[in-house]
């Protein structure tokens, strides 16, 4: 490791040798840490037979010797012990074109998402766009039909807000649940998003009379499509060009997505490439046999756009352990598609009591809102879980009180409240799985 | 004479106000206008009343062609299902705890069919099949449903007019549909 050529090689797709000790070593001092994440726990032995040559009194190796030299690393990536933090990709699928991959929510901290790590839902693979042969049309019910190169829409006054996006179907209603928060609700991320109003370009067609819904159309091989209603379109739907500060990532609709606060992810068109004005919505696919919600009577409800409020605790939850009785912070994630969230309260004792807990400030409008309670655990086997109140009062359900008027059947939308059992030991698992 | 003058320069100062105001209706100025060609090519929405078909036929003995060519491999010789989803049977199973959702026991409209296999299908190469063999396609898997004859034909206005089973069952969204009384204590 005095080489910065072995340097870089350690940035790479491998970790070297000198790495992989650094990674044990690091990992010992995890344990003395609250929460042990539960994939670090096996290196446990591991570490207890090493020598603590990096830990007081000695100095550590890396302040013996110069670090990666400026440059090393055009595009910053994270830590190599970080390399466990990624996306959470279910095995074996029969096919891998329509599918989706989850943010490893309890891994995260605060309310934006990092690009890399943001959930990802497509229905026929990550198209590669050269932006600068990409158009967006406008036509249909519209004074002036427009085409718009990427440059022209970035030249339209700008605007940046942090929203959060979320997949219809996050999670089933189903068994079998998933043990981890992100695979019960990891199809829910949070950006700052950057783009024009939509509101301002479909003045610059100028709408006709008649028109109530925009279809939105996306350039991928799915050409995906939705019907968004004209309110929306001219609320807070924008058209977005760049995420946390950069240019949109491919699997997140590079280089034009539409953006729309609250609704379901999938109707924030990726790849946009035309908005036709309509009277009425188009009744695609998607909007017709997928995203509409199968009652337990055979009826189905059709534009179900909003996504309900909703929270989980994120640490501790399903994978981790407690390493000791005592102090521990309770925190997670709450959300609204209806605004703000305006109070989520936490239960330690199984849903019997329930107490407030802090919201991080400033509180945003269809963001996630990053909650935190302290708790002294007594090492007895606890049940934990929260519920997050909207603005409008919408309190977020339980499962047994969605099934008892929605069904199994009833796909999309579970928005329910999600405990997590600690046993005696620490281990966090799903108290429902 | 000098009245008729000011009319002339009253009109062109109105001619010019015009002009000036439509310009003014665009706030920006940005983009260009697309030709109607352009809009054709791309506008390929096909509404439930089967607005924007295009021209061309397709009946059901063609389309067993198409489907075994491009569509057997994922959906099933017979459209039960594989890689990719089932496409035939399940009518009358919506309302039990195992319903099977296809296009004869869900789609509400059949014109969707032949919007979604031209714009998304075959999942390999979408785009690719003339309008004929969709409307053929489409014609074989509405027959696998029971839905149309066995020597049935399609075209712009046949396919709109075919009655799909689930047509009514679509209901607006209700929610909020589930209350919490949020107990505070001793719950």
């Amino acid at each position: 490791m005095t080489e910065p050529t072995d340097t870089g090689k350690d940035i790479g797709n491998d970790i070297g040798a000198t790495s992989r000790r650094r990674f044990l070593r690091r990992s010992g001092v995890l344990v003395g840490g609250a929460v042990i994440a539960g994939g670090f726990a096996a290196s446990e032995t591991v570490v207890a037979s090493e020598s603590g040559d990096n830990l007081p009194p000695n100095v550590p190796e890396w302040m013996k010797t110069p670090g990666d030299p400026m440059g090393s690393q055009p595009y910053g990536t994270p830590s190599p012990f970080e390399k466990g933090v990624v996306k959470n990709i279910e095995k074996d699928l029969p096919q891998y074109l329509s599918a989706s991959g989850r943010t490893p929510l309890q891994d995260l901290d605060g309310i934006i998402t990092p690009n890399g790590l943001f959930y990802e839902r497509h229905h026929a693979g990550v198209p590669a766009i050269d932006p600068a042969q990409h158009r967006l049309m406008l036509h249909g019910l519209v004074d002036r039909p427009l085409i718009f190169t990427m440059d022209d829409l970035r030249r339209f006054p700008s605007e940046s807000h942090i929203y959060f996006l979320e997949c219809s179907g996050n999670p089933a209603y189903k068994k079998p649940y998933g043990k981890t928060a992100s695979d019960l609700v990891g199809l829910v991320s949070c950006a700052e998003w950057t783009g024009v109003s939509l509101k301002l370009v479909l003045q610059e067609a100028g709408l006709q009379a008649g028109a109530k819904w925009v279809v939105a159309e996306g350039a991928d091989a799915a050409a995906l499509t939705r019907s968004v209603p004209i309110e929306k379109c001219l609320d807070d739907a924008m058209l977005v060009y760049s995420q946390n500060g950069e240019r949109l990532r491919p699997q997140q609709g590079y280089p034009l997505r539409l953006l729309l606060p609250g609704f379901e992810g999938n109707m924030s068109v990726k790849w946009l490439r035309r908005l036709r004005v309509a009277t009425e919505p188009t009744y695609s696919r998607e909007e017709t046999s997928k995203y509409t919600d199968l009652m337990p009577d055979g009826t189905a409800r059709e534009f179900t756009f909003y996504m309900e409020a909703k929270s989980i605790i994120t640490r501790p939850s399903g994978g981790q352990r407690l390493s000791a009785p005592g102090f521990h912070e309770i925190s997670g994630i709450a959300w609204s598609g209806h605004g703000k969230v305006s109070r989520v309260e936490v239960s330690v004792d199984d849903g019997k009591n329930w107490q407030e807990a802090q919201l991080q400030e400033p509180v945003l409008t269809r963001a996630l809102t990053r909650f935190r309670l302290p708790w002294h655990w007594d090492g007895q086997p606890a049940v934990i879980q929260s519920r997050a109140i909207d603005e409008t009062g919408y309190v977020q359900p339980t499962l047994a009180e969605l099934l008892a008027v929605r069904g199994e059947n009833y796909y999309y939308h579970n928005n329910a409240i999600w405990p997590w059992r600690i046993a005696a030991d620490g281990e966090v698992t799903n108290a429902y799985a | 004479m000098l009245m008729r003058k000011t009319c002339i320069t009253a009109f062109v100062l109105f001619a010019l106000a015009c002009a000036t105001q439509a310009h003014a209706q665009t706030p920006y100025g940005i983009g260009r206008a697309a030709m109607p060609a352009e809009i054709a090519g791309w506008n390929i929405d096909v509404d439930r009343h089967g607005d924007n078909l295009p021209p061309g036929s397709g009946g059901v003995s063609h389309g067993r062609e198409v489907f075994d060519q491009q569509c057997a491999a994922c959906h099933g010789a017979r459209g039960e299902g594989g890689i990719g989803e089932q496409l035939v049977g399940g009518q009358g199973t919506l309302a039990t705890p195992k319903p099977v959702q296809t296009v004869g026991s869900y789609w509400p409209y059949a014109p969707t069919l032949f919007d979604y296999i031209r714009r998304a299908m075959p999942q390999n190469a979408p785009e690719s099949l003339s309008n004929d063999d969709v409307y053929a396609v489409s014609a074989y898997i509405l027959s696998l449903n029971g839905l149309l004859s066995a020597d049935a034909i399609l075209d712009a206005r046949t396919l709109s007019e075919v009655k799909m089973p689930n047509r009514k069952m679509f209901v607006d969204d209700p929610r909020p549909d589930v209350k919490n009384p949020a107990c505070m204590a001793h719950c």
